[in-house]
C-alpha cells in the first residue's frame, strides 16, 4: 500500500521510499527511512496534503510525495 | 589566538530556535546580509565571549547537509571555505532525533564543536529529559543546555566554545554497520592520495561521493586521480547488494540509525504527555471545516489591524495635543518639507527639483515604512507561532491548481487581495518564507497584479466619472477580476515558463510556540531599516528620471504644452498608434508612464495632461467630471483603462523589491514587460470588444 492511500488514524511502517534526486533526498532527510513507524495524523481540507508523524514530530507531504511512499499497517499499534 | 576575531557559524534545524539564540548571543549586535546572487540570507553579528572578539555567523537553517536545497548548499560552502573556528550546532531537545540527524552529518566534518540543547524547557514539558553529559560522551563533544528564549546557559555555551577553541575536542569517530563501513575504507584510501591539504577529511568526501552529491562527484573529479571512481562504483554496487536499496538511501538510514542509537541513549521519557497541546490546537486549526474558516479570520483581522495600526488609526501623540497615524506624520513631515523647499527656493528649477523630484520621491518611500515594519512584525509572529506553516497546510491543494502553493497566499493577500487596500511592497517581501525557489518566483511575478491602494484613486477617480451608479458592483468586480486575472497569470507562468518538476513540497509543522516580542521586533527592525536603506537609494534615482522626463525639455508655454513636448510627451505620442487599440490616446500614456513610479501619479498626470490646476482635494472629482465631458471618452475607455492599471508593470518601489528579493535585474525587467504585455492584451480585448458591442 501507500502511504496516499492511508486513512487517518492508521498506524503505519515504512517498506520503500521510491523516487530520486531531490524528492527522495528530501523525504529520507525528513527520517521517512525503511523501518520508520508513522502515524497518519490528518489530512488537509481537500484531502491532500497528508499531515503524519514520524520520529516524534509533525510532517506534511503532498499525495503525490506519499504516492512514493510504500507502507504497510500495523494492527496493533 | 593571536587573530583578531574569532570566527562562530551557528548551524542547526529549523525552528529549532537557532535565531533566537544568536540574538541571544550577538545582542543587537548584528545584521542581516544575502549572499551574493541567491537570496538565502544569513545574519552576521559581533560579540565578546570573555574577553575574546567574536564574529557569529547564523547559517540558514537546515535539516541535512547535502547539496539539494539553496540553504543546505550555503550552509555547507560556508563551513567548508571559512575557517570556522568552532560550530555551534544548536538542537532542539524536544525533537531530539531528528535533529541530532544533522549533528551526525556535522560531526563526519571533524571541525571544533559545541552542541547547544535548546529548548530544554519545553523538552520537559513534553515529559522529555535529556541528558546531556550523557549526549557529550557519546559524540566527544560539549553539550551545554540552553533555553535561548530566556537567555538560560548562554554564558556557559560561551565558555564551552572558548574551551573547545583552547582545548580542541575530540570527536568520536562514529561506526557505521558492516557494508557502509567497508565501502567508506576503499574509497576513502584513493581520496586520501590526492587530499594532501587534509582541509576536508577524506572519511567525510567519501560518504559525500557514495551519497552521489552532485557538487563533491565534480569537486573529485578534477583532482586526476580515476581509481576514485572505480572504487566508488564498486562500492556503490556492494552497497546496493547488501542494502536492496541505492548507496544514498543505506547512508542516509545509517546516519539516522547513529541519531537513533545517540537518543534512545540519552533521553528518558516520563509519561506519554508529549506534543498534547499541540495536538489539541492542531485538531481545531487543521480541522476539515473550522480549519479554513478560522483561516480566513485569523488572516483578515490580523491584515485589517496592520493596515489600520499604520494608516488609520490616529493613535501617535502629537504636540500639540492631536494624534495622528505613523503614516499620516510621516506624510505630513514630508508634505511640510516640500512646501517650504517651494516657498523658500526662488530658483524654479531648483524648487522643482528639491521639492518634486527629491522629497517627494524619498517622501513616497519612507511613508511605506510604518506599513512595511507592522507587516513584518506580524509576519514574524505568525511564523515565529507555528501557525505559517498551518496555513501553507491548508491552502496548498487550491493554490497549486494555478501553479502557487500554499504559503503564495501571504503576499497575494498582502498586496491587496483582501478587497483592495494591499501593497505589493510587503507582499513581494512576505515571500521569504517560501523555499521553494519556483513557486516563490511566480508568487513574486504575479502578486503586484492584486489591487493594491496605490490603485485605488485611479479607479475612484474613473468609476465616479463613468460608473457612479454602480460604484460598488464595479469595486467587486475589479476585486474578483485582480484574482482570476493573477491566478491566470500564475498558471501560464507554471505553464510556459517554469515548467518541470514540481518542488517537492514536503514541510514540518513544528510544535505551537509562544513569540517572544523582543525577537520578532528584532527581526522587524532589522528587515524595515534594509529595505529604507537599499530601496531609497534606487528608488530616489529612479524618481529623478520620471521627473526630468516630464519637465524637459522646458519652454515657457502653458503646462499642457510643456508637457506635451516634453521627453515623456513625445514618448507618449510615439507609443499612440499601439495603446490607441487599448483606447488610450497621448495623454493617457504620459499617466500611465508616470504610473510606473506610483501607480497613484495616473490620476494627478492625468490632471496634468488635461491642463488642470492643481486644486488639492477637488482634483479627483474635477477630473472626473472633465472626463465625462470628453466626448472621446466613455465607459469601454474608462473601463480598459481600469483593467490595464490593475494589469501592467509593477511601479518602481515593487520592481526594486523584486531586483532585491529574486537578486537579479532579469525577473524585475521580466516583471515589468510580461504584466504590461498581458495588461495590454487584456485591456484591449476588452476594449475592441466592447466598442463592438456597445
Amino acid at each position: 500500500m501507500k502511504l496516499s492511500d492511508a486513512a487517518e488514524g492508521q498506524v503505519l511502517i515504512i517498506k520503500k521510499v521510491n523516487g530520486s534526486g531531490v524528492i527522495k533526498q528530501r523525504l529520507l532527510d525528513m527520517g521517512l527511512g525503511r523501518g520508520e513507524k508513522i502515524y497518519v495524523e490528518r489530512y488537509a481540507p481537500l484531502r491532500d496534503p497528508i499531515q503524519i508523524r514520524v520520529k516524534g514530530y509533525s510532517l506534511a507531504l503532498r499525495v503525490a510525495e506519499g504516492k512514493l511512499i510504500e507502507v504497510e499497517e500495523i494492527f496493533n499499534g | 589566538m593571536d587573530k583578531k576575531f574569532l570566527k562562530i557559524a551557528i548551524a542547526g534545524n529549523p525552528n529549532s530556535g537557532k535565531t533566537s539564540l544568536f540574538n541571544r548571543i550577538t545582542k543587537a549586535n548584528q545584521h542581516v546580509a544575502n549572499y551574493p546572487g541567491i537570496t538565502v540570507e544569513y545574519a552576521e553579528g559581533e560579540a565578546t565571549f570573555g574577553n575574546k572578539k567574536v564574529r557569529v555567523i547564523d547559517l540558514p537553517g537546515t535539516y541535512s547537509l547535502t547539496a539539494y536545497s539553496p540553504e543546505e548548499v550555503v550552509a555547507r560552502d560556508f563551513l567548508l571555505k571559512e575557517n570556522v573556528d568552532v560550530i555551534v550546532n544548536v538542537v532542539d531537545a524536544s525533537n531530539l532525533e531528528r535533529n541530532l540527524y544533522l549533528t551526525t552529518q556535522l560531526l563526519l566534518l571533524n571541525f571544533p564543536m559545541v552542541i547547544a540543547l535548546n529548548m530544554v524547557d519545553s523538552a520537559e514539558a513534553h515529559g522529555i529529559t535529556v541528558d546531556s553529559k550523557r549526549l557529550a560522551d557519546i559524540f566527544g563533544v560539549k553539550v551545554v543546555p540552553t533555553i535561548a528564549k530566556s537567555g538560560c546557559g548562554i554564558e556557559e555555551l560561551k565558555q564551552a566554545c572558548i574551551q573547545t577553541i583552547e582545548e580542541g575536542c575530540k570527536i568520536k569517530k562514529l561506526s557505521f554497520p558492516h557494508p557502509i563501513n567497508e565501502s567508506i575504507l576503499q574509497v576513502e584510501k584513493e581520496i586520501e592520495k590526492i587530499n594532501t591539504e587534509k582541509r576536508l577529511p577524506s572519511r567525510w568526501l567519501a560518504l559525500k561521493l557514495l551519497e552521489d552529491d552532485p557538487l563533491i562527484i565534480e569537486m573529485l573529479r578534477d583532482k586526476g586521480n580515476p581509481a576514485i571512481f572505480a572504487e566508488y562504483e564498486k562500492a556503490k554496487k556492494f552497497l546496493e547488494f547488501h542494502s536492496g536499496d541505492d548507496s544514498r538511501t543505506s547512508i542516509v538510514e545509517a546516519y539516522y540509525s547513529i541519531a537513533s542509537g545517540a537518543c534512545r541513549d540519552c533521553i528518558r521519557m516520563s509519561e506519554t504527555r508529549k506534543r498534547h497541546i499541540s495536538d489539541k490546537i492542531d485538531q481545531i486549526t487543521c480541522n476539515r471545516f473550522i480549519g479554513p474558516i478560522l483561516l480566513f479570520l485569523i488572516v483578515y483581522f490580523l491584515f485589517a489591524f496592520v493596515f489600520k495600526i499604520s494608516e488609520e488609526w490616529k493613535w501617535i501623540p502629537l504636540f500639540n495635543g492631536e494624534f495622528e497615524s505613523p503614516t499620516g506624520i510621516l506624510e505630513s513631515f514630508f508634505d511640510y518639507l516640500s512646501e517650504s523647499a517651494k516657498n523658500k527656493i526662488q530658483n524654479d528649477f531648483l524648487r522643482s527639483l528639491i521639492s518634486d523630484g527629491i522629497i517627494s520621491g524619498v517622501g513616497g518611500i519612507l511613508s511605506f515604512t510604518p506599513l512595511i515594519f507592522f507587516m513584518f512584525l506580524f509576519i514574524a509572529a505568525i511564523e515565529d507561532t507555528g501557525y505559517m506553516a498551518r496555513i501553507a497546510f491548508i491552502l496548498d491543494r487550491v493554490l497549486r491548481i494555478f501553479g502557487l502553493q500554499g504559503k503564495s497566499i501571504l503576499p497575494l493577500l498582502l498586496t491587496g487581495g483582501i478587497g483592495g487596500g494591499g501593497c505589493a511592497v510587503p507582499g513581494i517581501l512576505a515571500a521569504r518564507t517560501m523555499r521553494e525557489e519556483k513557486d516563490r518566483l511566480i508568487t513574486i511575478l504575479v502578486a503586484p497584479m492584486m489591487n493594491c491602494g496605490a490603485k485605488l484613486p485611479v479607479y475612484a477617480m474613473l468609476i465616479s466619472a463613468f460608473f457612479y451608479k454602480s460604484k460598488t458592483q464595479m469595486m467587486f468586480t475589479l476585486w474578483f477580476l485582480s484574482w482570476i486575472f493573477t491566478l491566470s497569470a500564475a498558471f501560464l507562468l507554471r505553464k510556459f515558463l517554469f515548467r518541470g518538476e514540481q518542488t517537492p513540497f514536503v514541510m514540518e509543522l513544528p510544535v505551537y510556540h509562544l513569540p517572544t516580542l523582543r525577537g520578532i521586533m528584532m527581526h522587524s527592525i532589522q528587515r524595515t531599516w534594509m529595505y529604507v536603506k537599499k530601496a531609497g537609494t534606487v528608488i530616489l534615482f529612479i524618481n529623478l528620471i520620471m521627473w526630468f522626463s516630464m519637465t524637459f525639455p522646458k519652454s515657457n508655454k502653458t503646462p499642457d504644452e510643456n508637457l506635451k513636448n516634453s521627453i515623456a510627451g513625445k514618448i507618449g505620442q510615439v507609443l499612440e498608434p499601439i495603446s490607441s487599440l487599448a483606447g488610450f490616446k497621448w495623454r493617457e500614456n504620459i499617466a500611465l508612464i508616470g504610473g510606473f513610479a506610483a501607480k497613484e501619479v495616473v490620476v494627478s498626470t492625468l490632471a496634468t495632461a488635461y491642463s488642470l490646476t492643481d486644486s488639492e482635494d477637488e482634483e479627483t472629482e474635477n477630473l472626473s467630471e472633465k472626463l465625462a465631458a470628453q466626448s472621446d471618452w466613455n465607459k469601454v475607455r474608462a473601463f480598459a483603462m481600469m483593467v490595464f492599471v490593475m494589469l501592467y508593470a509593477p511601479c518602481f518601489p515593487t520592481v526594486v523589491t523584486i531586483r532585491k528579493e529574486t537578486g537579479k535585474w532579469k525577473w524585475a525587467f521580466f516583471s515589468t514587460i510580461y504584466s504590461t504585455v498581458f495588461g495590454f492584451i487584456i485591456a484591449t480585448l476588452i476594449f475592441q470588444i466592447g466598442s463592438l458591442l456597445f
